[in-house]
């Protein structure tokens, strides 16, 4: 069973406590969002630099050239 | 000149079982800002850490700026991801180092925070991160929670220390 850790900062005392059913089950619900954020945010990153490639293209520079005009 | 004070409030080391989270609570409201430092490692592949003010899930945002040895990138979100640690695919005993600073963490206005890490990898690859992220809740922060919510697991050892800021 996972367990998480609370840190009492008024006392100093860290207690191991099992996670419960519930908090096992937002933690899968969780875990689907964030790799379905993560999976969109990726998505939109390519996108974005495929843009940038094609707009490169246009302007007749390579990719390589592109980079070190931005960095 | 004022002279700000830097104290360690609490901090926790992990045990042999491992943890999925490190939550501190009943935080004191007699500081300026908060610092968190954790050296840390995850069992298991996932080392994605996101974080939660006051167990309030919502309204954060945040920018990412991620190099990994070879080359840089950018993200931006609407979670509450902060980065990542050392994972099992990193050096074994390797502790990735990771930490936080929230000013003004008792003010009415949002909140924002700071993040800058490192992992450690005997390899050529190795991320390191910069973040910038905001907390949209008027409300003060009285508890701070790292959690991994997919798969990840604080190995043993890792050691989390909260610290907070005064200026006088």
């Amino acid at each position: 069973m996972p367990t998480k850790l609370i840190v009492d900062c008024s006392t100093g005392v860290t207690t191991e406590v099992e996670l419960t059913a519930e908090e096992i089950a937002q933690r899968e619900a969780d875990a689907e969002a964030a790799a379905q954020a993560k999976a969109d945010e990726e998505a939109a990153a390519a996108a974005k630099q495929a843009e940038k490639e094609a707009i490169a293209a246009r302007l007749g520079l390579s990719a390589e050239e592109l980079s070190t005009l931005f960095s | 000149m004022p002279s700000p004070t830097y104290v360690a409030i609490a901090t926790t080391t992990v045990g042999s079982g491992g943890a999925s989270s490190i939550d501190f609570t009943s935080i004191p409201q007699t500081y300026t800002d908060l610092v968190v430092r954790l050296s840390g490692r995850s069992t298991t592949a996932d080392a994605d850490m996101y974080i939660s003010f006051n167990s309030n899930t919502a309204n954060y945002s945040r920018r990412v700026l991620r190099g990994n040895g070879s080359a840089a990138s950018s993200t931006s979100g609407s979670d509450r991801y902060v980065g990542t640690i050392d994972s099992s695919g990193e050096t074994a005993s390797t502790f990735g180092n990771w930490e936080i600073y929230v000013p003004n963490y008792t003010t009415s206005n949002n909140k924002s925070y700071s993040i800058d890490s490192v992992e450690e990898n005997n390899a050529t690859q190795a991320f390191q991160y910069m973040i910038a992220g905001l907390w949209s809740n008027s409300a003060a922060i009285t508890s701070i929670k790292l959690e991994f919510i997919a798969a990840g697991t604080f190995a043993q050892y890792s050691t989390a220390t909260l610290y907070g800021i005064k200026s006088s």
